[in-house]
Order: C-alpha cells, then sequence, then structure tokens
C-alpha cells in the first residue's frame, strides 16, 4: 500500500490489516504517555481544501501519537481562476519535504490526481473527496462495528471480518462520500448491508452496487439489522425538491423515538446506532437515540485516531510484514478490548 | 480561382479505396483521370506522385472545430489549428462561434474568414453564433453575417444550448431565409447543472454528477419537431447517445430535415475511462457507455447519423493538470480524427473508404453549404483530395502534434491510417506526411474565394 485512497480496491488482507494494527494503536491511547516514536522525523501535511475540523484534528492527533511533525494547510477555495493549483500546491509541499499529505478535497477525484501524477511523491490519504470516498471513516466504521461483532460472538477483534453482520445505512446515499466507502469496505469484510434513502437521494446506477436497497426505514427494521448508520441530511439539499420537507424527511427516513423504541419491541437487543457526524439532531435522528446506550457516535470518534493511526503507521513505516512483528509497535502493550461499543 | 498551384501527377492511388487510378492535379483542379496518364505535353514542370498503396478521398470537412482565435491564442490560433487541420486530412473546417469577442457579428466572422486565408492552410468557414454573446436571449444578426464576406451558412451557440423553445423555432425559421442551418449543441441545462461525466454505474461509483442521456435526447426530440413544425433545416451537434440516435432515426423516417454528427472520440471512448479521474477525458458531451458507442457506430453506418465532426477542442494545459471538477471539457481531435473512424468503422466493417469520403466530406460540405468541398474526384472538380496511407500505424503522441493543444484522449493508443498528402485549392499543404506551404493566395484579405 502506497497510498489509502478509496475503500473500493482495498483487498480483504489489507483492510484487516489496518483494523488489527488500528487495536494496537487503541491500545497506545489508553495509556498515560499517549505516544509512539513511530513516525519520528517524518512530516505529515493535512491539506485540507474543506473545512473539516472534526477529521483534520482526529488525524493531527493521530500523526502526533505517532511523533510525526504535523503541518496544517488550509487551501481553501483554491482553483486555477481564484490561486494556486493543486499541482502547484503538491509541487510546494513536495518541495517541503512531505512524507504523508492527508487531503481532504470538495472535488471528487482530487486525492487519486496527487497520488497518480509526478507533482509530489509522498504517500497519499484521502480524508474526504467530494461525493467520491471518505475510507478513513469507513474504516473507524467497520472498527467500531467489528468490536461490537467481536464482543457479542465472545471473540477477540483481531482477524476478524463482519461475515453475517447486517448493516443498515440509511440518509442522502447520493451525496454521500461516507456510504460509498463503507459500501464496499463493509462488502468486503462480508456484511451484508442496505441503504435506505429516499429514491431522490440514491444515484442511478446504484442496482449495481454489492447491496440492497430499501425505500422503507420500518420495513428494513423489521427484517432484522445489527447496526444502524445514520447519514448527516445536508442543508444544501433542503430546498433542492430532493425531499418535500425537513419533517416529512424525518418521519420517513429518521431514526426518531419511535424507530428507538422498534428495536427494543422487535427485540434487537444488540443494534447499535452509527453516525459519522456532526449529527443534525431531530431531522436524521433524534437527540434520544443519539444519547441512547445504543449509540456509538463517540465511539467512532474515538476509534477514528486508532484507524488513522494505523494508516499513517503502514503507509509511512513501508513495512509489509504482520503488524505484530514490527519493533515500533512492540511495547505498544496489550489489545485493548474493554470498549464494547 | 488562383492560377499557377502547379501541377502534380498521383499515380496508381486507390480511388476511395477502389480500382487504382492517376489523378492530374493542375491550376486548382483535376484536370485529368485515368489510367497511365503521362505529363507529355504540359508546359509546367509535373511532380509525379507514387500513391501505389494509397487511398485517395475528397479533402475531409469538419462541421466542428475549435479554433479558439480571436480571445484565446494561448489555447489555438486560426495558424497552429488549420496546420493540425492539414495535418489530418482536412481541407476545411467550420470555426465554431465561442470566442472572445462571440463570432455573432459580421466584424468577428470576416475576422476569421481572413486569419483563415491569410494562414491558407485550409478554408475556414466561420460558423456565427445564434444569440448575442451566447447568451440565449436574443438573436444575433444572422442575415449580416450570412451576407459577410465569410458567407455563414451554419449557426449555432455551441458549447451551450439554444434551450429557450421559442428562440430555438425562431432561429430554425429566421436561417430559412439564407438556406442558413441551426446547429444545436442538444443540453437541457436544468437537467445538467453541474454535470462532471455521463450519469449512470460509473458516476455512482466516483461520486461526480451525471449527465443524463435524457437531457441530450429531450432535446434533440424537441428540435426536430420544431424543425418538422417550421419546415427548416436542423443540425445535431456530437450526438453522444444510443437514444438520440433513435429519435434521429425515427425523425428521419418522418421525411424531417434534420442532419446529425458523431464525434470519432464518441465513436470509440467509455465513461469507463474516467475512473482515472484524468481530465483529459473530460469532454461535452460526456463519455458515454460502451452501447452508446455502438449505436453510434451502427447510426453513422446507416446513414442516421450523416458526418464526423471533430469537436477539436484544445485547451492550454493548466486546463488539464487540476482537479477534475476544475477542468475544461474538450479533447482534440483534427490530427486523429480519420485514425479513429478507420479504426471505429473500416477496419470493423462498418464502413468502406467512399463511406469515409460521405460523412468527412460530401455530407458535411453540403452541411455547410460549400460548394467547392466534398465533390467526387473526378476531371473538371477542384483538386481537394487527399492520399491516405491505410496500412500505416503510429502512437499517438501528443507532443508531437501541430495543434497547441496537448488534450488528446488517444495518447498513448495505436492507431491505424496516416495522411500522406493533402491537396488544398490543388496546391500540396501536406506532402510525405508534412507540413509542405500554405495557399498562396493572391491576396489573403481580398476576399475573393
Amino acid at each position: 500500500m502506497k497510498h489509502l485512497l478509496s475503500t473500493e480496491n482495498l483487498s480483504l488482507a489489507n483492510a484487516i490489516r489496518i483494523l488489527d494494527t488500528a487495536e494496537e494503536m487503541a491500545a497506545v491511547g489508553d495509556r498515560e504517555v499517549k505516544k509512539l516514536p513511530a513516525l519520528r522525523g517524518r512530516t505529515v501535511v493535512n491539506l485540507f481544501f474543506e473545512d473539516s475540523t472534526r477529521t483534520r484534528i482526529s488525524f493531527e492527533a493521530a500523526a502526533k501519537r505517532l511523533s510525526a511533525d504535523v503541518i496544517n494547510f488550509a487551501a481553501k477555495g483554491s482553483s486555477v481562476s481564484k490561486g494556486e493549483s493543486l499541482k502547484d500546491t503538491a509541487q510546494t509541499l513536495s518541495a517541503m519535504g512531505a512524507d504523508a499529505v492527508v487531503i481532504r478535497h470538495w472535488a471528487s477525484g482530487a486525492p487519486h490526481r496527487l497520488a497518480a501524477t509526478d507533482w509530489i511523491d509522498a504517500a497519499v490519504i484521502n480524508a474526504g473527496d467530494g461525493t467520491h470516498e471518505h475510507p478513513t471513516q469507513a474504516l473507524l466504521d467497520a472498527f467500531t462495528m467489528r468490536r461490537h461483532w467481536a464482543r457479542l460472538a465472545g471473540t477477540g477483534s483481531e482477524g476478524a471480518d463482519l461475515k453475517g453482520m447486517r448493516v443498515a445505512i440509511a440518509g442522502d446515499v447520493l451525496h454521500s462520500r461516507v456510504a460509498r466507502s463503507n459500501v464496499w469496505l463493509l462488502r468486503t469484510l462480508g456484511a451484508e448491508v442496505t441503504l435506505v434513502a429516499p429514491p431522490t437521494l440514491l444515484p442511478i446506477g446504484v442496482e449495481k452496487w454489492p447491496c440492497k436497497v430499501s425505500y422503507n426505514m420500518d420495513d428494513t427494521l423489521e427484517q432484522g439489522v445489527d447496526a444502524v448508520m445514520m447519514l448527516r441530511v445536508q442543508g444544501e439539499r433542503m430546498n433542492a425538491s430532493f425531499f418535500p420537507s425537513t419533517r416529512e424527511y424525518s418521519r420517513r427516513w429518521g431514526f426518531d423515538d419511535n424507530r428507538l423504541k422498534a428495536l427494543d419491541t422487535l427485540g434487537m437487543k444488540d443494534t447499535i446506532i452509527m453516525h459519522p457526524g456532526p449529527m443534525n439532531r431531530g431531522l436524521e435522528i433524534s437527540a434520544a437515540a443519539a444519547d441512547s446506550p445504543r449509540s456509538t457516535v463517540l465511539a467512532q470518534v474515538r476509534n477514528g485516531v486508532s484507524v488513522r493511526m494505523a494508516a499513517l503507521y503502514l503507509l509511512l513505516s513501508g513495512d509489509t510484514r504482520e503488524p505484530a512483528a514490527t519493533p515500533a509497535l512492540a511495547y505498544a502493550g496489550t489489545h485493548s478490548t474493554k470498549e464494547i461499543n | 480561382m488562383a492560377a499557377n498551384t502547379g501541377t502534380y501527377l498521383i499515380r496508381g492511388a486507390s480511388i476511395l479505396g477502389g480500382e487504382p487510378a492517376d489523378l492530374l492535379i493542375r491550376d486548382g483542379v483535376i484536370a485529368e483521370t485515368g489510367t497511365g496518364l503521362n505529363t507529355e505535353g504540359s508546359v509546367n514542370d509535373v511532380t509525379v506522385i507514387d500513391a501505389t498503396g494509397l487511398v485517395a478521398l475528397p479533402g475531409m470537412v469538419d462541421v466542428h472545430t475549435h479554433l479558439r482565435e480571436p480571445g484565446r491564442e494561448d489555447a489555438e490560433t486560426v495558424e497552429t489549428g488549420t496546420r493540425a487541420a492539414a495535418l489530418g486530412g482536412y481541407t476545411a473546417v467550420h470555426a465554431m462561434a465561442n470566442s472572445t469577442p462571440v463570432a455573432d457579428t459580421a466584424g468577428v466572422v470576416e475576422q476569421v474568414y481572413t486569419l483563415g486565408r491569410t494562414a491558407g492552410w485550409v478554408d475556414v468557414r466561420p460558423v456565427g453564433a445564434v444569440t448575442v454573446g451566447l447568451a440565449g436571449e436574443q438573436l444575433a444578426e444572422l442575415g449580416a453575417m450570412a451576407d459577410s464576406r465569410a458567407r455563414v451558412r451554419m449557426f449555432s451557440d455551441d458549447g451551450i444550448c439554444v434551450h429557450d423553445p421559442v428562440l430555438m423555432r425562431r432561429a430554425l425559421e429566421y436561417v430559412k431565409a439564407f438556406d442558413g442551418v441551426v446547429a444545436q449543441h442538444a443540453q437541457e441545462p436544468r437537467l445538467t447543472a453541474g454535470a462532471q461525466m455521463n450519469e449512470g454505474e460509473v458516476s455512482a461509483v466516483l461520486g461526480l454528477a451525471g449527465w443524463p442521456a435524457v437531457a441530450e435526447e429531450s432535446i434533440i426530440a424537441r428540435d426536430v419537431l420544431l424543425a418538422q413544425h417550421v419546415g427548416s433545416r436542423l443540425h445535431v451537434c456530437h450526438v453522444s447517445t444510443a437514444g438520440s440516435v433513435e429519435i434521429i432515426r425515427w425523425a428521419k423516417e418522418r421525411g424531417i430535415n434534420v442532419t446529425a454528427e458523431v464525434t470519432p472520440h464518441h465513436l470509440l471512448l467509455t465513461d469507463d475511462l474516467v475512473r482515472s479521474y484524468d481530465p483529459v477525458f473530460k469532454v461535452n458531451p460526456p463519455l458515454r457507455t460502451d452501447a452508446d458507442v455502438q449505436a453510434l457506430r451502427a447510426g453513422l453506418a446507416d446513414g442516421t447519423i450523416d458526418v464526423v465532426g471533430t469537436d477539436h477542442a484544445p485547451h492550454p494545459s493548466e486546463h488539464k493538470e487540476c482537479e477534475w471538477a476544475q477542468a475544461a471539457m474538450g479533447m482534440t481531435g483534427l490530427e486523429t480524427a480519420l485514425s479513429v473512424v478507420q479504426h471505429t468503422m473500416i477496419e470493423t466493417g462498418l464502413m468502406t473508404w467512399a463511406d469515409f469520403a460521405r460523412v468527412t466530406s460530401t455530407a458535411a460540405a453540403q452541411i455547410g453549404r460549400l460548394a467547392d468541398q466534398g465533390r467526387p474526384l473526378e476531371a473538371g472538380e477542384p483538386a481537394n483530395v487527399i492520399l491516405v496511407d491505410p496500412a500505416a500505424r503510429w502512437t499517438v503522441d501528443p507532443f508531437s502534434m501541430a495543434t497547441m493543444g496537448r488534450n488528446s484522449p488517444f495518447k498513448g493508443r495505436e492507431l491505424p491510417g496516416r495522411v500522406v498528402a493533402t491537396f488544398f485549392k490543388g496546391h500540396p499543404t501536406v506532402l510525405d506526411g508534412e507540413l509542405n506551404t500554405p495557399y498562396p493566395y493572391a491576396d489573403a484579405t481580398a476576399g475573393v474565394a
């Protein structure tokens, strides 16, 4: 692995390797001194063409815990017409000796351009590109699900996949990079995915995706589900005829209090509720659902740092051996399994 | 007709891919055809060209070229674009109106026309804008452009659709006064707001905003009905979908006066290439699916689609070396069109070289009302002739082209066919596959054709 651009082409072996490494990284986060020397002297640039404080600080924390030097580069609104081009920015970072570029961009494919051109030789991590992919988000979601799934099975997470897990992803799939990355990664890990959305918010061509599609949230819940992932409804969709009103959206596709109760009624005591954040409380998810014991929202944030540490470590160490055999991690401590959701 | 362009005896060329024959070109016309022509008795020096194994075709006529001048001389000039055209086998190109300033007045079309004559590589036929500034609000002075020295017959807002149905109706009606044609860029604007690529299986995965086939097809359906209603001549630019072919076939069956064009890139490339996110594959209308490619080939072969138009659209490198969404739409095409059509239509057995002559020359000249182009290779006809080596193979290298644009989507592909010579008004603009000299107009600005 030279870059982490998408989950579409991420092999099962590499996905498991990242998740297993993330388990080891999580143990670092539980120690008093939350730091490893693994990337000492390496430079990681957070290149953000779009605001995302949550993702940026997660990557920043991950890089710093690995002792890398971190440069934050906010390049909002850059374009040929408005200022410096992506090519010039990339060449500038290359000249400064960046070893890895974590790129968030509003344009789908921008990370692919960095990786495919000779503008920069650094490892490229896609931190969300347009409506294409957000691979580390999918990996942290999978990490969170895997811990839950392993706990239910009474086994450890390491080496495990998600075979048999039923996952519903609900909301604006059309514009969601999180949904795309999750569909591909969950397929690779063996989970069964159902997309739940109004037909206006599903892409033409979704019928070719490796998942089921439903227009009805209640039917999907009744058929049994182990994790429900709610997607954020962006403000700009609300007046563009994708749905008649936010109230109608909330009633038909939101995870409201009635659906929270339905999980109990239907006997799904172990079903978790996920959200990549930031949440629109009262729109796609009710406050009660967001704050319930089923919610993994904060665990996802916590796991995000571990997963991003793993990605940075594996890309920058250039190590193809099994993570357990790497000297840098030898003193990372025993696997933490105390986090149950 | 300018005289003294020399005398050339082309020996043993396969005429339109048929039997070998000789062509004697003298004083701008094909003086004689036949076998075993000799040069005795000629007062001038005769250059003899051994054309054994070569195919003689009428000079190609492009109905759709962006020469960028005036305004974007960093992308292309009339000089560089027409050099590319000559090398590609063209003897006439229609220069689209979306320059800066827009070619929406007699003054601008005469400027482009004059630049074309000054360059002297091909016949440059300016296309006039349908609406002032391509803004889609008010008809440009179509009559003034038609009456100008440029004698404009084709009008188009290409790049932008004349989407207002009333304005489109009026334009279709108005150009009847001077036998003009409206060339429509069929793209429903609301269905394609922010569109980046063909809407379908690939766009769903790539997360790029979709350009649905229906946005093209709905405009074509409307326009053929409008053309029928007002009894006008309609030309549809760069048809890209299977559904569009069906609609045009239906319209022709009903006797509607519609012609259509397809680009070489839509005959070969599909939206799968967009998976690379390389903007060299970004074009409008977008690359479609393999089913569309097959339908376009079938439509061109059976005459539903009348002509090949390159939509040659050079861009400076900075407009392609960027994010997909930021990149300009368009591909170069003048120097690869012949090879791509040979590869997709002739080597597949769908067409003969005679068919090739029809779709790249004869029909195109008729659409543009160019009397001296697209003529039979017979004695007395204007000597707009090309010689093609169909057995040649070459690898596309955008950096060795005459166009300033480096945005060829065929980069690195091996393609068949090579233009060995181009005769424009009896003068070789290309010889041995290399640029020779431009046609020596007596006075490039005199305005005498």
